[in-house]
């Protein structure tokens, strides 16, 4: 198993996703406080309340993805340039630094939590706005160390292969990171405030990160399958159109009670019920794929891989187009809007549009580092892959349900005021819910330990078979 | 690298050229509208209200007036209304009349500076204590505790309403102010709001924000608040 050679590039690829490992544990750990309050409010009253718990649980979710999507980028870009990394010792030093700045925002987070109403707490411990609450000086760091990360992509592509998918992340990348900056401004009006905050949110998770996805996606399928690349990147260009054809302007539908215009009644309905589409594309390229390689005979060459892969394509599909649509339409979203509903759908569309695949890249990682040419499932990665991904469903039923009747009691029946929504919250449908969520929560939590041992342990629990066979290729070589 | 292509269904060439007009054209018309967007939602001016101009984002001494949410049968939603409604006898259009005053903490002379000072504070203040991670504002942010769009206009808080009388206060923004400062004294639920430090000139502005985000047009959401509980519960 020695002997094999990494690009520095990847090895600095493999720092990103231990961080991302650790930060995901995190999140895990913060989510089951938050969903423990729900049911017994005392718990931690006034020394970490729900608000903190809940900030930690969704930084630690936006940051371990983009810590693992930064990784998975340093990964395959030497790979499919064909050279090493551009710039890799800068990317290095840009790593420590914005390691070093999440811990401090993360302490900050935990032990100062809160700040007086100026304009400094904006700046040193929280902006207070969901999901980039960061202060500012933090987002200066993120900015310089995300414009590093982006010179060396070009530079290394530049000089190397211009591959359809590296084509395809330049451009992306840079829309994502450019998005960011929607987000860095203060506001007295919140309608303008709420405004750009849905550029950020809404434009990374329905339209640049689901492309990044799409490009990493064929990667992963080409490295597992070795899946036909004319065929894989003439299906990443037409997922781009379709993303970005329905995405942007589905943006709309965040649009709908903010203090907007009316005409984004349209315009959202229209886009975002657009937006399923390409994920059934997706679904049926990786099935499609699937089914052609097999029937040559081809085996897989990384089966954790190539089992995230899959959870993806149909937890992407299911969470962000199923769920996603069933409260997308203005007639539906008036009463949902602020409910469990978007909680219920956020879980599913995170998880499997992005936890899973950012697993997925994990674990070609963790082979590449054994140079493994074929690795198998163990009996862990099972039960690791199992006890997530039944969880996160289990999680999102659950939270469907207590949705439905926060909808019909908390809306429908008492007009969304403070005492219809305390009767809503005391519903015992809307508690049993609760109640499964966070045992489903426990399931998640005993599948992450599994992963995390897996992901240790996985390249030295093969079956003999895939030692004898990298043996005898050492022999011919 | 590209092999040729057998119909243009299968070019990649095809493809590539038509994502990037897709995403062009996409593009282009979110900026054409954002830019329209954000021309309608600035916030309005005390000469708007002076005009009886209607804006959909009003100017922030709406804290000087009455505000009220009521059905506008032309638009078929509920609409703000701020200092009394005038309803067009033709269509049943709901406009609002800009006179009928109101005390907010003793004074109905709010001058756009000072209410303008006063939202700044509030809004600084509503995200260095992460509200949003708790309620919702415009529908927004988690689910752990009420929506906050019109808890001005909440009868919970009205001169009737069991949290007003729970403060013991005699205005509802001063009540709105003493239960922020001390939420644990006046526990509703078990599920209680945490004591975040707020001092009374961060209530005060708070609260303003509250009245000031009532008047917003939401477009009718939250659909029919605070207008059913008798249809519910008809014996109490
Ligand atoms: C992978 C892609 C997606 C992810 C990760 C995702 C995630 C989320 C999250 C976390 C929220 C809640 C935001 C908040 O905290 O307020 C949300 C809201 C929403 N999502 Fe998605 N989403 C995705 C795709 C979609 C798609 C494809 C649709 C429509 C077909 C959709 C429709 C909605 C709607 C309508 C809301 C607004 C709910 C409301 O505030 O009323 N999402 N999404
Ligand atoms: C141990 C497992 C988990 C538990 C117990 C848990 C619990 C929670 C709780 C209690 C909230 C707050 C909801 C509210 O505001 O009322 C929340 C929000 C959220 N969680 Fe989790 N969570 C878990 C795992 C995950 C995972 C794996 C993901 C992503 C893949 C995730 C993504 C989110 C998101 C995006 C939100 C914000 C939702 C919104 O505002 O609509 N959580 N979670
Ligand atoms: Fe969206």
């Amino acid at each position: 198993m020695q002997g094999n050679r990494l690009y520095e590039g990847q090895r600095l690829a493999l720092k990103y996703f231990t961080v991302a490992v650790v930060l995901f544990g995190a999140q895990l750990l913060f989510g089951l406080i938050a969903a423990i309050q729900y049911l017994y409010p005392s718990f931690l009253y006034n020394t970490l309340d729900f608000s903190i718990a809940r900030m930690v649980h969704i930084n630690a979710l936006v940051v371990w993805l983009l810590y693992a999507m930064i990784g998975a980028v340093y990964w395959l870009l030497p790979d499919e340039a064909g050279v090493e990394v551009v710039g890799v010792k800068l990317g290095t030093i840009g790593f420590y630094i914005l390691t070093a700045a999440v811990a401090v925002v993360v302490l900050v987070y935990l032990f100062v939590q809160v700040g007086p109403g100026t304009e400094m707490t904006l700046w040193l411990i929280t902006e207070g706005r969901e999901y980039i609450e960061a202060p500012r000086w933090a987002d200066i760091g993120i900015v310089a160390v995300v414009l590093v990360f982006l010179y060396n992509v070009y530079a290394t592509v530049m000089k190397g292969n211009h591959t359809g998918i590296l084509v395809v992340l330049m451009a992306d990348l840079i829309a994502l990171a450019g998005l960011y900056l929607a987000g860095m401004f203060y506001t007295d009006n919140i309608s303008i405030d709420q405004f750009w905050w849905w550029w950020v949110v809404h434009l990374w998770v329905e339209a640049t990160w689901e492309v990044y996805v799409a490009a990493v996606g064929g990667y992963i399928l080409i490295k597992t399958l070795n899946a036909n690349r004319q065929v894989v990147e003439m299906w990443l260009w037409i997922e781009v159109a379709m993303m970005f054809g329905s995405g942007i302007l589905g943006l709309g539908h965040h649009y709908f009670w903010i203090g907007t215009p009316e005409y984004w009644w349209e315009i959202g309905a229209l886009f975002s019920a657009l937006e399923p589409v390409p994920l059934v594309g997706l679904f049926v390229h990786v099935l499609y794929d699937w089914g052609k390689e097999r029937g040559k005979g081809n085996t897989i060459k990384n089966v954790p891989a190539f089992a995230w892969l899959t959870v993806e394509t149909f937890g992407n599909f299911l969470g962000a187009g199923v769920w996603g649509f069933m409260h997308t339409l203005p007639q539906i979203n008036l009463y949902t809007h602020g409910t469990q509903w978007p909680a219920a759908h956020g879980h599913l569309a995170f998880f499997g549009a992005y936890v899973a695949i950012m697993i997925s890249a994990i674990y070609i990682g963790v082979q590449g580092k054994a140079g493994l040419k074929e690795m198998k499932m163990t009996r862990t990665g099972w039960w690791a892959i199992s006890l997530i991904t039944v969880g996160v469903l289990l999680m999102t039923v659950s939270l469907t349900l207590s949705a439905y009747t926060q909808t019909m009691v908390e809306r429908g029946m008492h007009g969304a005021t403070w005492e219809g929504y305390f009767i809503a919250q005391a519903n015992k449908w809307f508690v049993q819910g609760m109640g499964w969520r966070l045992a489903a929560g426990l399931s998640v939590i005993a599948g992450y330990a599994a992963l995390v041992y897996d992901l240790l342990t996985v390249t030295k629990k093969q079956p003999e078979e895939v030692y004898k066979a990298e043996e005898a290729a050492a022999q011919t070589a | 690298m590209e092999n040729r292509p057998t119909s243009v269904w299968t070019s990649n060439r095809f493809w590539r050229r038509s994502a990037t007009w897709v995403t062009g054209v996409a593009a282009v018309l979110l900026i054409l509208l954002t830019f329209d967007s954000m021309g309608q939602m600035q916030m309005g001016t005390a000469e708007d209200i002076q005009n009886k101009v209607t804006k959909r984002i009003p100017s922030p001494v709406v804290i000087n007036y009455k505000i009220d949410y009521v059905l506008d049968p032309y638009r078929g939603h509920e609409v703000p209304v701020i200092g009394g409604q005038e309803v067009d006898s033709a269509t049943g259009k709901v406009s609002s009349k800009f006179e009928e005053k109101e005390n907010f903490f003793g004074r109905s002379d709010w001058s756009e500076e000072e209410a303008r000072a006063l939202i700044h504070k509030g809004k600084l203040t509503i995200q260095a204590k992460n509200c949003m991670d708790c309620h919702t504002l415009l529908g927004n942010g988690a689910y752990y505790a009420p929506d906050l769009t019109k808890a001005w206009l909440d009868p919970a808080w009205s001169s009737e309403g069991p949290l007003q009388a729970m403060t013991g206060a005699s205005s509802k923004e001063e009540a709105m102010a003493i239960f922020l400062q001390n939420p644990e004294k006046y526990p509703t639920h078990e599920r209680m709001m945490p004591n975040l430090g707020i001092t009374p000139e961060e209530a005060k502005a708070v609260v303003a924000y509250l009245k000031f985000m009532s008047a917003i047009d939401t477009n009718g959401f939250p659909r029919n608040f605070g207008k059913i509980k008798g249809a519910v519960d008809a014996r109490k």
